[in-house]
């Protein structure tokens, strides 16, 4: 079973992004990027299924600017086979993306597609969905634990106030969720082999899509900041302050 | 123009259905409720007693039993082209089944909207909410999710007509093979009005009694960092933060919590937080509007004893 993990470059995590000040977008200058911790997360899943003898080939792809391939050789130092990087410096909306990743999937025929359930800077957690719908395929979203099986693969999904398990067909298209595993860290040796591992670079054009425009981000503020706090001296006070000032409780 | 609303099931109508309502109110227009499952009726008669909903669209068949996103979206796609907005909750259903119809539309889809400024401009975060951005839509259809913490739901009216829909199909890519339900005396934590949280603070899975105790008191739920998680405190789905659950509620105490970045990207729009932490300088407490520096295990169960 050959498997395409789509992976996303993005501002560490543990970075708090600043808003420009004309508002035109979150200041992105010299800021620490990352691999998405949830893209980790499927890397990581479809590494184990090859690691099990269930997968034959893990194939990370990724859509995004040159400095995007740093990611793409992370992923392989975890231990994806080879990579593809669809260049372009434009911000795409997740149904170009799902468009583009649909054109890959067409080209590489993977029975299995496994993405993160969201990138942390975009937050929209709609690309796997996309994907699975432009594929016309089954999809499995917030998987916490998947089975392969013959034709098929088993899968506990995180959902509002418990665990569903559903069995979907191949080709399926499976988004994770934080639960599915703890990713591993690239060693050193693996760090240094995958280098040389393949990298294939392509352009939005030879993969013959054509992208619409759908939205246009009028403005990007800053949150409305909290009003300072007071420090109270005991618990009578907290208590006090909770139910006659703020009277949450 | 009309606006069409996916109800969202328990069994039962949710209670977040009413606020998606009251967010497809602020846009304006006449509000249809599509409501799919199996044995629906007192479900779309609920529906059709909220405010503003002017038609409920009931497609009753047992392929709609478990809310399967193949399934659902073929039939939000049958319905949707006669609408100019489609609207779902950003819960595990609306976020799974959404995506879905709007690239069959070929639509774009705005996520997790928390304020409308027009009919077709939207407010909502990015960056785990560190950011917040004004998006115009200039799809035909507006396909998006509402975070329902921002809105407030309907009230009741007289109720509307109810009318039979169908339209798409069994798509027979997913089947549904079981369901187990976290029994829990204790609200969901995405839902709650409470949430009491440990950090590493704690200090052992035992000491989250303390933590579970007060939560109780409160009737709230329980949450923890990932600090609290990777230490094996709790399980985590209990996890609060950028890469966990974002919560909402109307109170939120801290403790033993010094509030990292991705700690606060879960819990700063709560309405009051209070911060309980023996270091002064933790962060946390810069967010707090209640803060108390001292020892968690004493005050913790004076806390709960005073508030019983």
């Amino acid at each position: 079973m050959k498997i395409l993990v789509p992976v996303k470059r993005v501002v560490d995590a543990n970075v708090k992004v600043r808003v420009k000040a004309d508002e035109s977008a979150v200041e992105l200058a010299n800021l620490k990027m990352a691999l998405n911790p949830f893209c980790e997360i499927a890397v990581e899943e479809a590494v184990r299924l090859k690691e099990q003898g269930k997968a034959t080939e893990v194939v990370v792809v990724t859509i995004g600017p040159k400095a995007a391939q740093e990611q793409l050789r992370t992923a392989m130092a975890l231990g994806a086979d080879r990579a593809i990087h669809v260049e372009t410096d434009e911000e795409l909306v997740p149904l170009s993306i799902a468009k583009l990743l649909n054109a890959v999937v067409q080209k590489e025929q993977p029975e299995l597609v496994l993405l993160g359930k969201q990138s942390i800077d975009g937050d929209n957690n709609q690309t796997g969905q996309m994907l699975a719908a432009l594929m016309g395929a089954a999809q499995a979203t917030f998987a916490s634990k998947l089975e392969v099986s013959d034709g098929g693969v088993q899968v506990v999904r995180e959902i509002d106030g418990g665990l569903q398990t559903v069995q979907v067909k191949l080709p399926a298209v499976i988004t994770a969720d934080l639960r599915l595993n703890e990713p591993r860290y690239a060693s050193l040796p693996n760090i240094m082999k995958a280098k040389r591992k393949p990298l294939d670079t392509l352009s939005v054009e030879a993969l013959g899509v054509t992208l619409g425009q759908h939205q246009k981000v009028l403005k990007v503020s800053a949150p409305s900041e909290r009003k300072a706090g007071v420090m109270v001296g005991s618990v009578e006070e907290l208590v006090d302050k909770l139910k006659n000032e703020a009277k949450v409780v | 123009m009309a606006i069409l609303v996916i109800a969202e099931l328990d069994g039962q109508l949710k209670a977040d259905t009413a606020k998606v309502v009251q967010a497809a109110q602020a846009i304006g227009g006449d509000v249809h409720l599509l409501v799919a499952g199996q044995q629906v009726a007192d479900a779309a008669q609920a529906g059709a007693a909220l405010a503003g909903v002017t038609q409920v669209l009931v497609a009753d068949d047992a392929r709609f039993e478990h809310g399967l996103a193949e399934n659902l979206a073929d039939l939000i796609v049958s319905l949707g082209r006669d609408y100019s907005h489609i609207l779902a909750a950003a819960s595990a259903q609306g976020k799974d089944a959404l995506p879905r119809a709007a690239a069959l539309l070929d639509v774009s889809m705005l996520s997790d909207v928390v304020a409308v400024e027009s009919a077709d401009t939207f407010i909502r975060p990015i960056y785990a909410g560190n950011a917040m951005a004004t998006v115009q839509s200039l799809d035909a259809i507006k396909v998006m999710t509402i975070r329902t913490a921002a809105f407030d739901a309907v009230g009741e009216q007289a109720a509307a007509p109810v009318v039979a829909a169908s339209g798409g199909a069994d798509t027979g890519l997913t089947q549904f093979v079981g369901l187990e339900r976290i029994e829990s005396e204790r609200p969901e934590l995405g839902a709650a009005r409470v949430v009491v949280s440990g950090g590493r603070g704690v200090g052992s899975g035992e000491n989250f009694a303390l933590i579970e105790a007060l939560a109780d008191t409160l009737g709230g739920a329980v949450g923890a960092s990932r600090a609290a998680v990777d230490a094996g405190f709790v399980p985590n789905d209990y996890q609060v933060g950028q890469t966990g659950k974002i919560v909402a509620p109307e109170l939120y105490v801290a403790v033993g919590i010094s509030g990292a970045i991705q700690h606060l990207a879960g819990m700063k729009d709560s309405k009051v937080i209070v911060a309980i932490n023996k270091d002064p300088e933790a962060p946390i407490f810069q967010v707090a509007d209640y803060g108390l520096e001292a020892d968690l295990f004493e005050v913790l169960p004076q806390l709960t004893a005073q508030l019983a």
